[in-house]
């Protein structure tokens, strides 16, 4: 399709824009800047704060730029392009007072307030404000209003850009914003003043130009130019959203979303944005050994040698289970460590899930994030991807939004996803239907250009998963869900869809972290562990199992929460949180990402690879690097995949996994699919140590009716 | 002087019947079928040859707008929205028309959506007009049953009128912010374009005309552009209806010719200036938002748009507000400016944020109780929101003001001094602060 390209001048530049562009963004096409409040790339317009106006050649009042198409503008009268000037006299002007009203209302408290440093209306107001004051009148008082425990207000300071209430209608899919009352009355509150539920209300924080609605738990913590910004990826789901961690000194103090436009765009679920305080509770940060049924205190040689004696015993009395937040070095390690001392009982589905082995493209998101926009069927099956991937939810609810034909169906629980879908059954009976054709919806799948279907662990870690995983992959063969890569669409299509929840767990698929020749799965270690046969478990940082029935076994637990892994452990070899050491995590596409250290271990505490390292030589198996590069060596040259940094393999293998052997034949359980995450907030050992997931989790249980006490 | 044959409301002050048969008697409904018969390029070729232009305020030509429409009606139905939620203050015209000749706006109605091919139109009433809106929907059903509209009716085009109330916000009365309302939204302007004749009413092509204007389209159609057009001077044609108001001795509304003059509107119609001619100070002429006119200006201007527009005012919807000589013109504006600021919708900065100072300005000005500078920097203030926002409310509170320091600076500037006088300790800290910036 060719773009319809116009032609105009901005400040005598001539440019070719598309038609449907805003004026604004055509304007810095050409390297103006327009300033601006109320418009954001990613909602609706509002064109209410006025802040972007320029000068349209021959129009009789200044123009909103944002509120105007590049096809709004006409030729001059001998067909000469339309003139647009942003740095005239004229503009200056009519900004110039427009930031006037704003600054008239709004009160001189930047040195309390949060926003300061990184305020739109602070640094506009340099470029446009005036240094005094004509307004004499007494400044308007707005009160606060409750947006629950996360969002602070300081609604004196707003200027009514309605951003939070597009945010939270239009991403976040759920009508608790609006602005009430008119005129200089107007203010913008939540519905009766109860507490936010989305997801994803923490954004509206970055959304708002000024200080009215920030971070409550980063209240006076700090200034941003004390922090130290750390890139990196987030784990509190599979998505792999990049974030920035700010940190200042060993304390990390916020975090932020980073632009990725193929995954999170520029939000942040409020797990991820808020569970910095978990990292500095609970924390694991001194070696422990069990002595005389009491964890103390050890010195890290003492733990070792305790480790390492276990290790040299019968391999085949031996198991590790690798946990959902583990970096893939750390995982490769202790993979390595295990293989030189024989041990085949190894693990990282704490979950249960039936997969890994076959194909990559078996367990993997194939469609990728971004690839969701293209798809007009979505089949989700045992999956709440607004509890498991809030990030991947508000991309669906996009792709609802933006496409009018778009289906979506569901098999499992029929909870509230933000947007309507089709509830059409909850167990894997109604799967069958589908898969055969009898099925209402199959038809909806098969004529679709690009069907998609979602497959949650709720559907693959029970005892029929693997029935369930094969079922999936016949339904999506035909269904027509594969699009091998053709000369015209070089990109091919794999609507087969893995929806994983653990940050660790394809990364933990790709390098084979799985039992091994005659090896236990996680249920065979945990039950052969209470059954005697197994006696010794490694846990690295795995805290989402049943716990009690490791109780007879000798656990070394290295991690670094005190959850239930370290409250059954022997002996506790403290690492690394996942903002303390460098790391690759590989998301639920398949896409390997590049965590970075921001802050330093908690006092004793190491990062995990380099545990593994002195274990093994305590255990008389050196592993064979000595530094995180050479480990990643190792890691990239046995599993390829781990190079392709920030690469999302997508569709390119449509055709041949079409033909794939995946799962195994089984008997289906009639039991209705459910989510695995049942709790949003209390996912892993980071959350679950983070007071404000708790005080979140009540106020949003208090809001939405949900009156059950708080885990 | 407008000869009675000539008036097109003739029923305006509720002397007679405004049921269905009474209104055919004075001429509603008659030959409307043939009217439709000529097809809607007639019609619309018509209203632009009688010169009509639009009777809510911005006076733009009907005919032309009707033909921004579609020609053809594709997957989305057209639609016509009848503008009842007469709102500013000085008038009151479309009320009159509902209550006492119904008849003529629902015919209007039916002749407009034919000729924009829409197949449903929306009259939206003002909250506060209860008694209008039960006139309206009695001739409404007596249409109805007569199956003069509906559906299967005599004159071969099926239609509906349905009948909206507002809830009272004078916002609503912008025709954006109106189809908002009208979709059960919160009553705020929308950003143009898309006009609504590309995207109003549902996103669908949406026509909003002022009751006034789709009230004579009938009678302009039996009686031919050419009656019309004749009638006042070029470009300004027609009659219309005006609301006199304030100091005359007999406020009244009153059709007459477009572009009569002013003295002779207010002496032949509503008894003239309370106290003569001499004791006149300013007339609005235009309803509250248009810049007052002083008296001497009003002696030979004559009551059309393009005249008034020479003055620096407007025609508006034709309320003339007289204001003789015991006005308090600084506190009758600022009473104005605190209609708008309580009508300010809120949506964008300028108005949300400049009709609350200009409000208090002016009250403080009222009193006196302000520095001469501040008259310049509250014109100034007039112009940083003139202009600058998503609709004309933002202009509708400037131009008060900017008529008031135009006319009556030395008013504000008399008050000011006055206060001072009274007040000497304040004249001293005024010194005081000036030596010491010196």
């Amino acid at each position: 399709m060719t773009e319809d390209l116009r032609k105009l001048v901005v400040d005598g530049i001539e440019i070719e824009a598309p038609a449907d562009m805003t004026l604004l963004q055509a304007c810095e096409l050409a390297g103006a800047e327009i300033p601006r409040f109320c418009y954001h790339e990613r909602l609706s317009i509002a064109g209410n704060c006025r802040m972007c106006l320029v000068e349209v050649v021959g129009a009789p009042k200044p123009v909103a730029s944002c509120a105007q198409a590049v096809s709004d503008l006409r030729p001059g009268r001998d067909g000469e392009p339309p003139a647009v000037n942003t740095r005239t006299e004229y503009v200056k002007k009519a900004r110039e007072g427009v930031m006037e009203f704003l600054l008239i209302n709004h009160p001189l408290d930047c040195p309390i307030c949060d926003q300061g440093g990184e305020c739109d209306l602070q640094d506009q107001a340099v470029a446009y404000g005036r240094s005094f004051t004509r307004y004499d009148e007494n400044k308007r008082a707005v009160e606060d209003k409750n947006m629950g425990p996360l969002v602070k207000t300081i609604m004196t300071r707003c200027i009514q850009c309605t951003r939070c209430v597009r945010f939270i209608s239009e991403v976040a899919g759920v009508e608790e914003i609006g602005m009430t009352s008119r005129g200089e009355d107007a203010e913008i509150t939540t519905y009766l003043e109860k507490s936010l539920t989305s997801e994803l209300s923490g954004n509206v924080i970055d959304l708002c130009p000024v200080g009215a609605l920030t971070s409550k738990p980063y209240a006076f913590n700090a200034r941003p130019w004390e922090l130290e910004p750390t890139e990196t990826v987030d784990v509190m789901d599979a998505l792999g959203s990049n974030i920035r961690v700010d940190a200042r000194g060993p304390a990390v103090l916020r975090i932020l979303p980073r632009v990725n436009e193929e995954i999170n765009e520029e939000w942040i679920s409020d797990k991820t944005r808020f569970v910095w305080d978990g990292l500095g509770r609970q924390r694991l940060d001194a070696p422990y050994v069990r002595k005389n049924g009491k964890l103390e205190t050890a010195t890290w040689t003492e733990a070792l040698d305790a480790a390492a004696a276990r290790l040299k015993g019968d391999p085949d009395k031996v198991a590790a289970i690798a946990g959902d937040l583990a970096d893939a070095e750390s995982m490769k390690a202790l993979k390595d460590l295990m293989a030189s001392l024989g041990v085949p009982h190894l693990d990282c589905r704490q979950d249960g899930a039936k997969i890994g082995g076959g194909p990559r493209e078996a367990y993997l998101f194939n469609t990728t994030i971004y690839g969701v926009e293209d798809a007009d069927a979505i089949l989700l099956i045992g999956t709440n991807p607004r509890l498991e991937a809030p990030i991947l939810n508000a991309r669906i609810r996009k792709t609802w939004l933006d496409k009018d034909d778009v289906q979506i169906g569901v098999v499992g629980e029929p909870e509230d996803l933000t947007y309507p879908y089709a509830f059409l059954g909850g167990g894997a009976d109604t799967m069958k239907a589908i898969a055969d054709g009898a099925h209402d919806f199959f038809p909806i799948l098969e004529k679709a250009r690009r069907p998609m279907v979602i497959l949650g662990m709720g559907a693959l870690a029970r005892p029929d998963g693997a029935a369930i995983l094969k079922l999936a992959h016949d339904l999506a063969k035909k269904a027509g869900m594969f699009i091998a890569p053709t000369a015209e669409d070089q990109e091919g299509w794999n609507g087969f869809n893995v929806l994983h929840t653990a940050a660790a767990r394809v990364a933990g698929l790709d390098l084979g972290f799985l039992p091994g020749e005659r090896g236990r799965d996680i249920a065979g270690i945990l039950d052969g562990a209470a059954a005697g046969d197994i006696e010794t478990v490694y846990l690295l940082g795995a805290d989402e199992i049943d716990a009690a029935k490791l109780k007879d076994a000798f656990v070394i637990y290295q991690g670094h929460h005190g959850d239930a892994g370290a409250h059954v452990a022997d002996v506790i070899l403290p690492g690394a949180a996942y903002t303390e050491k460098h790391g690759l995590y590989v998301n639920t596409e398949g896409r390997a990402q590049r965590g970075r250290r921001a802050v330093f271990p908690k006092g004793l505490a190491r990062e995990d690879w380099a545990i593994l390292r002195a274990l093994s030589e305590k255990a008389g198996r050196t592993l064979a690097y000595d530094s995180l590069e050479e480990l990643r060596a190792k890691l990239m040259e046995d599993h390829p995949t781990f190079a392709a940094l920030d690469y999302a393999p997508g569709g390119a293998s449509a055709g041949s996994f079409a033909d794939a052997e995946v799962g195994a034949a089984g008997k289906l359980d009639p039991a209705p699919l459910r989510s695995t995450v049942s709790n949003f907030h209390f996912t892993n050992a980071i959350a679950r140590a983070s007071k404000t997931m708790a005080e979140t989790d009540a106020a949003v249980r208090a809001a939405t009716g949900d009156l059950r006490a708080a885990e | 002087m407008l000869e009675d044959k000539d008036r097109i409301f003739l029923n305006l002050y509720g002397r007679h019947d405004p049921g269905l048969e009474a209104a055919k008697l004075r001429g509603a409904w008659n030959a409307t079928k043939e009217m439709i018969d000529m097809g809607p390029e007639w019609i619309v070729d018509q209203i632009k040859a009688s010169g009509l232009r639009g009777r809510g305020g911005a006076g733009f030509p009907t005919g032309l707008k009707w033909s921004f429409m579609p020609k053809e009606v594709r997957e989305r139905p057209h639609y016509l929205v009848v503008n009842a939620d007469e709102s500013e203050p000085g008038t009151c015209k479309d009320r009159e028309m509902m209550r006492h000749d119904p008849h003529l706006l629902i015919e209007g109605c039916l002749v407009a959506s034919f000729a924009m091919r829409a197949r449903a139109c929306y009259i939206y009433i003002r909250g506060e007009y209860v008694d209008e809106r039960l006139a309206l929907e009695k001739a409404i059903k007596e249409a109805y049953e007569a199956k003069l509209i509906g559906k299967n009716n005599v004159h071969g085009w099926d239609f509906d009128v349905y009948v909206h109330h507002g809830a009272g916000a004078y916002i609503c009365g912008e025709e954006t912010a109106l189809l908002e309302s009208l979709e059960g939204k919160k009553g705020q302007p929308r950003l143009k374009p898309p006009f609504p004749a590309n995207a109003g009413l549902y996103g669908c092509p949406t026509t909003v005309n002022n009751v006034e204007s789709i009230a004579v389209a009938p009678t302009i159609l039996r009686r031919g552009a050419g009656w019309f057009a004749g009638i006042g001077r070029a470009n300004n044609t027609g009659t219309k209806v005006f609301c006199i108001s304030g100091h005359v001795n007999k406020p009244c509304n009153v059709e007459d010719a477009m572009s009569i003059p002013l003295k002779k509107l207010l002496e032949e119609h509503a008894g003239g200036v309370r106290g003569g001619w001499q004791n006149l100070k300013a007339v609005i002429p235009g309803g509250s938002s248009v810049p007052c006119i002083p008296a001497d200006a009003c002696g030979d201007v004559l009551m059309d748009f393009d005249a008034l527009k020479e003055l620096k005012s407007g025609l508006g919807t034709a309320a003339v507000i007289v204001m003789d000589k015991s006005t308090d013109m600084v506190k009758a504006i600022a009473r104005i400016a605190y209609f708008y600021k309580h009508e300010s919708c809120g949506q964008c900065t300028p108005c949300r944020e400049g009709t609350g100072w200009m409000w208090r300005v002016l009250e403080r000005m009222a009193a006196g109780e302000a520095e001469p500078e501040e008259i310049d920097t509250l014109l100034e203030v007039t112009y940083q929101v003139e202009g600058h926002t998503i609709c004309a409310l933002g202009d509708a509170a400037a131009w008060p003001i900017q008529g008031l320091i135009r006319h009556f600076r030395h008013e504000i500037e008399e008050r000011i001094n006055d206060y001072r006088n009274r007040k000497p300790h304040v004249v001293a800290k005024a010194l005081r602060a000036k030596a010491a910036a010196e």
